[in-house]
């Protein structure tokens, strides 16, 4: 047995792959929803997502390619509700988590049995199923969203910080809204294989979280949830291959498990900053 | 030619359901003044500043900015906004720079910061007295100290028109000071500044015109120095009343 066992089989690289670009961009994305209080988004395109798989078993399409079409218009909806309709935004992810989940069960109903066993894979993850298909459209979508989230972030900071501000300085505040939906949606879609549709908020959310208790930057948080999402992506499946566990419910245990970590380091350098102070 | 008016409105209404927050407002702000908006809570100054700003949905009326209707208005860079905000010190964290950044993003919101955007966002930040707090994370600070940054993001645009909606609430009198002292340096510079409070204070030197709202309608509009200013401080003042005013901030 050698160190690198974990990287000879090729389901594993790409397992590995996959979960790397997925645990760096979920933050990346993760970071506006937080500040823009929007946290259970990922959750309601997930749901969304679901419809998305099943109409590709359905349609015999490639699932995850379906769910980013799918997830992308649910997510445009959402947000043409929340600025025109006279609907609040938790009540649009309302009406977005039952419909997606009805959606998904129908369209699976409708189509043949196997892929009742198939949709399991989608909800929990399943990285060992990843086909070269998968990996390679991934990576694409993971890249465009990192590109995009540096080439966004002052507008994306200005708009989820304040968005009355925004508007007046001239930010295409609809625009931009739409667009990070529209991420919301790709990134959702992506991470749906490495920790499945019912667990990707939590790497989307939880990293930026951690980071929170431990950095005063804007930049910082980013930077350093981006690097929390890749380290517990990476590490539960290092993990899944050893201990013979699902790989998505590994990923969100360590990351809360780092998360519960932070409070107490930053509980800490808080008293002893204070007691410093009063020295 | 020059545009004397910096801000031209005329018979706007602002209807929320229930209630009339504009009543058919007509009037002009001329360009290079310092005009305080002054009311007691409901009466519509808050919403003819959003109206203004394209903020508040205008039910009938037109409002111009330096003569151009605002619908096609595109020069964002000359326009500031500080709005009425209440602190939130569990958010995301971002640096008091962050933050002030943002109001370059009105001079081009996709472009990369340029060395003069960088010294224009310094120079904001020491107008309000924050030079020693610029890497410092906008939750650990006070009331005052966030809205002398949200102050700061707005003069980092070096806006020709100002809006400031309530910038000296729940402050202590030194904040209002350095406010007043930026707010100077501004007015020096020519920009026209629309201003809504509940008082004067050390901005009252610098206030060239006082225009009052009462239910949704200009009830007086002329000197800060008339007696019907005065007369509104004392009975509007939310810390005069013996019953709480609702919406101060603190």
């Amino acid at each position: 047995m050698t160190l690198f066992e974990f990287l000879e089989p090729a389901f594993m690289q790409r397992a590995l792959l996959a979960a790397l670009v997925v645990g760096l961009c979920a933050p990346l994305v993760g970071i506006f929803l937080v500040q823009r209080r929007l946290s259970l988004m990922g959750d309601g395109l997930g749901h969304i997502a679901l419809t998305g798989v099943a109409l590709g078993f359905l349609l015999q399409t490639n699932p995850v390619a379906t769910a980013v079409i799918v997830a992308s218009i649910g997510a445009v909806v959402v947000e043409l509700i929340r600025a025109y309709g006279k609907t609040s935004g938790d009540v649009a992810l309302a009406v977005l988590f039952y419909g997606g989940i009805a959606g998904g069960v129908l369209l699976i109903g409708l189509s043949s049995k196997k892929s009742n066993v198939n949709l399991l894979s989608y909800l929990f993850g399943s990285l060992t199923t990843v086909s070269r298909f998968d990996i390679a459209l991934i990576v694409a979508l993971a890249l465009a969203i990192f590109v995009a989230t540096i080439i966004l972030k002052k507008p994306l900071f200005a708009l989820c910080h304040d968005s009355e501000f925004a508007q007046v300085s001239g930010i295409p505040v609809k625009l931009l809204s739409m667009l990070l939906a529209v991420m919301t949606a790709v990134t959702v879609t992506i991470a749906m294989r490495v920790v499945g549709l019912l667990l990707v908020s939590a790497l989307m959310i939880i990293p930026v979280a951690t980071a929170q208790q431990i950095s005063k930057s804007f930049s910082g948080t980013r930077i350093l949830s981006a690097a929390i999402g890749a380290f517990g992506a990476v590490s539960g499946v290092i993990a899944s291959f050893y201990l013979d566990l699902a790989p998505g419910a590994l990923i969100v245990v360590l990351v809360i498990s780092l998360f519960i970590f932070s409070i107490g380091f930053s509980s800490y350098t808080r008293r002893r900053s204070l007691r410093l102070q009063v020295r | 030619m020059q545009v004397k008016e910096a801000l031209e409105v005329t018979n706007l209404s602002v209807h929320y359901p229930g209630r009339i927050a504009l009543d058919n407002v007509t009037l002009g702000i001329k360009s290079s003044s310092v005009v305080a908006i002054l009311g007691s809570n409901g009466s519509g100054k808050s919403t003819f500043v959003k109206a203004c700003l394209g903020l508040a949905p205008i039910q009938s009326g037109k409002v111009s900015i330096f003569g151009t209707d605002f619908s096609h208005f595109k020069d964002r860079d000359r326009l500031g906004y500080v709005p009425q905000q209440i602190h939130d010190s569990m958010g995301i964290p971002a640096t008091v720079s962050e933050v002030v950044q943002s109001g370059r993003l009105s001079h081009g919101w996709l472009r990369r910061f340029t060395r003069d955007d960088k010294e224009k966002i310094s120079h904001a930040i020491e107008v309000v007295g924050l030079k020693d707090r610029e890497n410092d994370s906008i939750n650990t600070l006070s009331g005052g100290q966030y809205q002398r940054t949200l102050i700061a993001r707005a003069l980092a645009g070096e806006p020709d028109l100002l809006f400031l909606d309530e910038p000296t609430a729940g402050v202590d009198l030194a904040t209002q000071n350095i406010f007043a002292e930026a707010l100077k340096h501004l007015v020096e510079g020519g920009t026209t500044v629309i201003l809504v409070s509940h008082e004067l204070g050390p901005l009252r030197p610098l206030i060239d015109r006082v225009i009052m709202f009462r239910e949704g309608r200009v009830s007086f509009d002329g000197s800060p120095d008339a007696e019907a200013v005065d007369s509104h401080i004392f009975h509007d003042h939310p810390h005069s009343s013996s019953k709480p005013a609702e919406g101060w901030q603190i």
